[in-house]
């Protein structure tokens, strides 16, 4: 009964099969919708109305997409090592200090592109240091790193709602965040980039991580397909047994691995907090970690498809606000639905409709799956 | 006598928090012995919490209530299996989708159909699982510490806490005592030779996930039909994420699970009843410091510096019949 995954042509495999997964996925997301009584094809045009109508829509789809790519590489780099990093929301989250050291250590004093680097640094290193302990634990004791990391997201909120409550908190302030930023440690905005092809913006967040969000997709492609520790991240998530024989040593590949992961999930706090917010917040993260597993399942685990995954979950969360008000039975917690659906027709049902594909393929020709010579034609 | 009363109100406490922790971390024994690991704890209760006070809001029936919680857990551990076992998905990957599915459509589906701002309308009477008196609890009230704690700490709460305990038992007999378990327990470690010995594993491990869905389904219904009075949003609250963390303390062992899930619930019980207060001898600790402690000590002992958790050999690997 298990046979062997025939091998479908290339476009099949990366194109038709993950169309046909994230189509059955919105499909159960309308069915959803239509349960709670409103039209699903309505809501869809509307979605798509609030997220692309305008310079302003475009800006903030473009934000959320921002902090997507940010997790879903982050999520995507560790998976090709084999390693399922879960833990992207915490590392996130705790990254928000490194931005806050640079942020009210220095934005009075350096202008903001001197500021920006540090906090770069900052937050990569905040969050590299959050992965490195489950990292460690995997590689020396065997730890699952799922179970660490799931571990440590819970441990970072604690640690951060006793940061905001009891340590950063202004003393006259009741809200539990850091005093706002000076302009020394506010991002400029990216609206002139919408506005110079026509559009209008009036305020939007857009701000210049987007841009070091697509530096480090570019960053990452050339990192795990055109370097040695690329090519030796790959074997070991190809086969451990393989890269152990090959002398790679398998400790120092998973820490290096992981470290990498936390530090890309860990720049996701520069969008929030210099880029729009100007301040450290209680859960400013939200979800933004976990939404990374569905963009790096839906992107294959790689740039050129980890993009326009993030830019589709920005599009379903600055259209899902806009839907909202438009029909007020669907909140935004639809999109966490959407998520949870793509995560799990793309990813853990990935292969679902692959008997299917293949048969179709097999009947219409049958020399693109590699049948014919065993048929003995 | 003082102190001998905020002891027993503390581990009344622990006792009602436990319960939920203590259902989920049985759920996932069963699942992760037969090899299936299961992140999904926390969505399948959530859902069973859900369809439970919304069956019980509309039906007046804590039962029926119950029987919609199972049902729906079921139905969600179902698709796990569906993912895991027949088309040999990513098992965590699989877990976390149930988790966020369950997550947006409880609020979305509790918005819609009660408008009360993902709250189900709030139970009484008969919607309820009311505290249960042990007989002669009233009598032994006047007998000095057994009596006492017989009435106060025994007696007095809701049948789910019974049959929650009682399972823990239970379960080591079902695990360690019959045909079942023992295949449950083979399959978890060896598929192949439960495979060439003539059972099927896929039939085996829907069993075992079967099994996961009823009790994650009676935890949720203990959150919203016995512990509170109806579904809150987002009412689990990392209670599946602490109840594996109990599973992993306790080495995926029945007994050693109710003793984990008791500690986890009397950190949590006295984080509630000394927030804010000093401590005696230790002074004052910051609440975030008690709500970490049970995730800092699973990571430790999952670092193997007291003891080593050992998982069942297959967990989280697909079964292949041949090759």
């Amino acid at each position: 009964m298990s046979v062997p995954y025939a091998k479908l042509p290339r476009w099949a495999d990366y194109g038709l099969i993950p169309f046909i997964n994230l189509l059955v996925a919105f499909i159960v997301a309308g069915l959803v919708v239509l349960l709670v009584g409103e039209n699903p094809f309505r809501a869809a045009a509307i979605l798509i109305e609030g997220a692309f109508g305008g310079g302003q829509n475009i800006a903030y789809t473009l934000y959320y997409a921002t902090n997507f790519i940010f997790t879903g590489l982050a999520v995507a780099v560790a998976f090709h090592c084999g390693l399922f990093n879960i833990g992207g929301e915490g590392q996130a989250y705790i990254a928000g200090l490194g931005v806050a050291m640079v942020g009210l250590t220095f934005d009075t004093v350096l202008p903001w592109w001197l500021n920006f680097p540090l906090a770069i640094l900052g937050a990569a290193l905040v969050g590299a240091l959050w992965a490195l302990i489950p990292a460690y634990l995997q590689a020396k004791r065997g730890s699952h790193i799922v179970i660490t990391t799931i571990m440590f997201n819970f441990i970072a909120a604690s640690i951060m709602v006793y940061m905001l409550v009891d340590v950063l908190k202004p003393l006259t302030s009741m809200a539990p965040q850091t005093r706002t930023f000076q302009p020394g440690a506010q991002l400029p905005k990216l609206n002139w980039m919408l506005e110079a092809v026509g559009f209008s913006v009036r305020s939007g967040p857009l701000n210049v991580s987007f841009l070091l969000a697509l530096v480090m997709a570019f960053l990452v492609w050339l990192l795990i397909w055109r370097t040695k520790l690329g090519y030796e991240i790959r074997t070991m998530g190809f086969s451990p047994k393989a890269a152990r024989y090959a002398g790679i040593k398998e400790a120092r590949i998973i820490v290096i691995t992981m470290m990498i992961s936390g530090a890309l999930a860990g720049m996701m706090a520069l969008n929030p907090i210099m880029g729009d917010q100007h301040r450290v917040q209680l859960d400013f993260v939200t979800g933004a970690g976990f939404v990374g597993i569905a963009v790096a399942l839906m992107g294959r685990s790689h740039p050129a498809g980890i993009v326009p995954a993030a830019i589709l979950f920005g599009m379903l969360y600055q259209g899902g606000a806009e839907l909202a008000f438009e029909m007020p039975n669907i909140s935004r917690d639809m999109i966490v639905i959407i998520q949870g659906l793509v995560i799990l027709f793309a990813g853990a049902l990935e292969h679902m409709f692959r008997p299917w594909v293949q048969t179709v393929f097999a009947s219409l020709s049958p020399q693109t799956v590699g049948m014919a010579k065993e048929q003995g034609v | 006598m003082e102190v001998f009363n905020v002891l027993l109100q503390l581990l009344d406490a622990t006792i009602r928090v436990s319960v939920p922790l203590l259902l989920a971390c049985l759920a996932g024994l069963y699942s992760e012995r037969s090899g299936i690991f299961d992140i999904g704890l926390e969505g399948k209760m959530l859902g069973g919490a859900f369809a439970g006070g919304a069956a019980a809001a509309v039906t007046g029936s804590a039962w029926l209530g119950l029987g919609a919680a199972v049902a729906v857990a079921v139905g969600l551990a179902l698709v796990h299996g569906f993912a895991s076992i027949t088309h040999r998905g990513n098992q965590i990957v699989s877990g976390v989708a149930i988790n966020f599915i369950a997550a947006g459509s409880t609020i979305i589906l509790g918005q819609a159909w009660f408008r009360q701002g993902g709250r189900t309308p709030s139970l009484s009477g008969a919607g309820r699982f009311e505290a249960i008196t042990l007989p002669g609890a009233e009598a032994a009230r006047d007998i000095p510490v057994i009596g006492v704690i017989y009435a106060e700490l025994i007696s007095g709460h809701s049948i789910l806490v019974y049959f929650a305990f009682l399972m823990v038992p239970f379960t080591w007999w079902v695990l360690f005592r019959t045909r079942f378990g023992l295949r449950l327990r083979a399959v978890g470690e060896n598929p192949a030779a439960v495979d060439t010995a003539g059972i099927s594993v896929a039939w085996l491990r829907y069993r075992a996930v079967i099994c996961t869905g009823v009790l994650t389904g009676l935890a949720g219904a203990y959150l919203s039909v016995a512990q509170n009075a109806g579904f809150v949003k987002d009412m689990t609250a990392g209670k599946g994420f602490i109840a594996l963390a109990a599973l992993i303390f306790a080495k995926w062992k029945p007994v050693p699970a109710m003793f984990a899930c008791l500690l986890f619930g009397f950190l949590e019980a006295a984080s509630i009843r000394f927030q804010g207060q000093a401590w005696p001898m230790i002074g004052k600790v910051p609440v975030q410091f008690m709500q970490a402690l049970p995730y800092v000590l699973t990571v430790v002992l999952l670092a193997g510096f007291i003891g080593k958790a050992i998982p069942p050999r297959a967990g989280g690997v697909p079964y292949v019949k041949e090759r």
